[in-house]
């Protein structure tokens, strides 16, 4: 890991006020327990200890990105007990839990298919491909939320580029891990397992495209996708596959799981687009996590500046 | 006496979902999208009540313990008033009463138009659950119209099943239960419908007789 001083501070250790008021209400709670308890304070963070409360590993050298949001972070304490994380659970509350013991260490990550040279990687490695990047993206379910989150990577593209594609390369697919002796979601028909997506080459390479291992500083919870995950943030959250395990760069639309699940309801490329409704529910409008009102969603998740001309001249009707 | 006492028991424990969630609304325990799970929690006691409300039939009829039936009114009324809260919880927490969105809603989304219908359906249930209107209607005709919970259980299934995204484990368990519970009504029908053709056959041979 790359060691740089970092002369600012980073949003990341502002903004989440509640994670840091709650740890340290947890801390000074069990710092000075006979009075705490003697003052009735902060007992019940003592008895219900936030399942976040024990902190990830730091990550150092993290430098900031243009790319990110001024938004503002939503909290750590929702980010990481509102998953959508099927190989656990189908309950948003439930991979907080579930995930606990989930193994990180060790971890390699295939890369093969159509590429000059076939890699299998190991994750550690690959986090030091390049200098982490503190990207603050908006990230937006296709469920109708949303969330701003202080992700840690660096740009998918310079993962690809040590694997040089061949030239009949046309899409990137990605496949999470499906270990049912760790993951109880596995056990559950409700998806085809593993879960797999994808992504065109270019959609792959474009800078946005985020390979990401960490959040608010810190390595990644297992709930959010650890190791090592995927972020494309102008497409709904189930695009960005977590606990990648392997890469593989083919010529034909790789098969993504949703669009398996149900092809009517989720495309290939789940582009965030408020003018196209999901058939059961409308895409005009999400509630941001910790707000009352609901916010009208942006094309492109607001990153239309960016990645509109990717699909120039495509019926984004059609392909959804 | 005793079913006074069981009434008032049941009414408190019919409030018990709605003071749990109060309770963790007041902790701010609601988790990271308490609109979401308040929703959820109003829609799943509503289908709850509804099946408890259709058990008691089934249950007085097979235990022999016919004063059930002074619980149902109740327990009928409950699941009327949480499915009020779970639709409240639609056009304000959801909506934020722009009529127009909910038209549109009820006229697109099917899983809406479903339940909607389900609910609607339970307003002149509730409105003429009085001795008052079961004397104004007749027993027949009242029985007749309370029919309409059957149709407002299936469209509670069937809007649930049309909402999840892939897990139907839950709805069809709701489904499961109220198969059942449809199921004893029919067999129970065709039972007396047999009955009444064995008692109905020989009258005509008997008018016959002579012109």
């Amino acid at each position: 890991m790359l060691i740089k001083k970092n002369e600012e501070i980073r949003s990341s250790e502002i903004t989440p006020k509640s994670m840091y008021l709650n740890r340290r209400t947890f801390l000074a709670g069990a710092a000075a327990l006979g009075a705490a308890a003697a003052a009735g304070l902060g007992l019940r963070n003592m008895a219900k200890p936030d399942l976040t409360a024990e902190a990830n590993a730091k990550i150092d050298g993290i430098q900031k990105s243009p790319f990110s949001t001024t938004e503002a972070i939503t909290p750590y304490k929702d980010v990481t007990n509102y998953n959508n994380y099927y190989e656990f659970s189908t309950d948003k509350y439930e991979p907080a839990g579930l995930a606990k013991n989930f193994r990180t260490r060790p971890w390699t990550v295939k890369i093969d298919g159509l590429v000059k040279n076939k890699k299998t990687l190991d994750v550690d490695g690959i986090m030091k491909l390049a200098a982490p990047e503190e990207r603050i993206y908006r990230h937006r379910c296709v469920e109708g939320w949303s969330i701003v989150v202080p992700w840690v990577g660096f740009s998918l593209s310079k993962l690809l580029d040590q694997v040089e594609p061949l030239g009949k390369a046309k899409f990137v697919k990605f496949t999470s891990l499906a270990d049912a002796s760790q993951m109880p979601g596995i056990r559950q028909p409700v998806l085809h397992w593993p879960y797999t997506e994808g992504l065109r080459l270019d959609e792959a390479r474009h800078p946005l495209t985020l390979l990401c291992f960490g959040m608010y500083g810190e390595v990644l919870p297992n709930q959010d996708g650890a190791p090592l995950r995927l972020v494309v943030p102008w497409k709904y959250g189930f695009k960005s596959a977590k606990a990648i395990v392997q890469i593989s760069f083919t010529a034909d639309q790789p098969v993504n799981t949703w669009n398996e699940a149900a092809p009517q309801e989720y495309g290939f490329y789940s582009n965030v687009n408020p003018n196209v409704d999901h058939p059961r529910w409308s895409q005009a409008s999400e509630r941001r996590l910790g707000e009352f009102h609901k916010r009208p969603t942006l094309m492109f998740n607001g990153y239309g500046d960016q990645v509109a001309s990717l699909y120039n001249g495509m019926d984004l009707r059609k392909n959804f | 006496m005793k079913v006074r006492w069981l009434k008032v028991a049941i009414f408190l424990l019919c409030l018990l979902p709605l003071a749990a969630l109060g309770l963790k609304a007041w902790h701010g325990e609601l988790g990271a999208n308490p609109i979401e799970v308040i929703t959820h929690a109003t829609g799943d006691w509503t289908m709850r009540l509804l099946l408890v409300t259709l058990s008691i039939t089934p249950l007085r009829m097979l235990t022999r313990q016919y004063w059930l039936i002074r619980l149902r009114r109740m327990i009928g009324l409950f699941a009327f008033f949480y499915g009020c809260l779970h639709f409240t919880t639609y056009i304000w927490l959801d909506k934020f009463f722009d009529l127009h969105a909910m038209l549109a809603d009820v006229e697109k989304r099917r899983f809406i138009t479903v339940g909607f219908l389900g609910f609607v359906l339970l307003i002149p249930l509730a409105l003429t659950s009085t001795a008052g209107w079961i004397r104004r209607l007749g027993g027949k005709r009242w029985q007749r119209l309370h029919r309409l919970i059957y149709v407002t259980a299936v469209a509670g299934v069937i809007h649930y099943i049309w909402l999840v995204k892939a897990d139907l484990r839950k709805p069809l368990q709701y489904a499961m239960v109220l198969g059942v519970l449809l199921a004893y009504r029919m067999a129970v029908w065709l039972k007396e419908s047999a009955e009444r053709k064995a008692v109905v056959t020989p009258g005509p041979r008997v008018g016959v007789s002579e012109g």
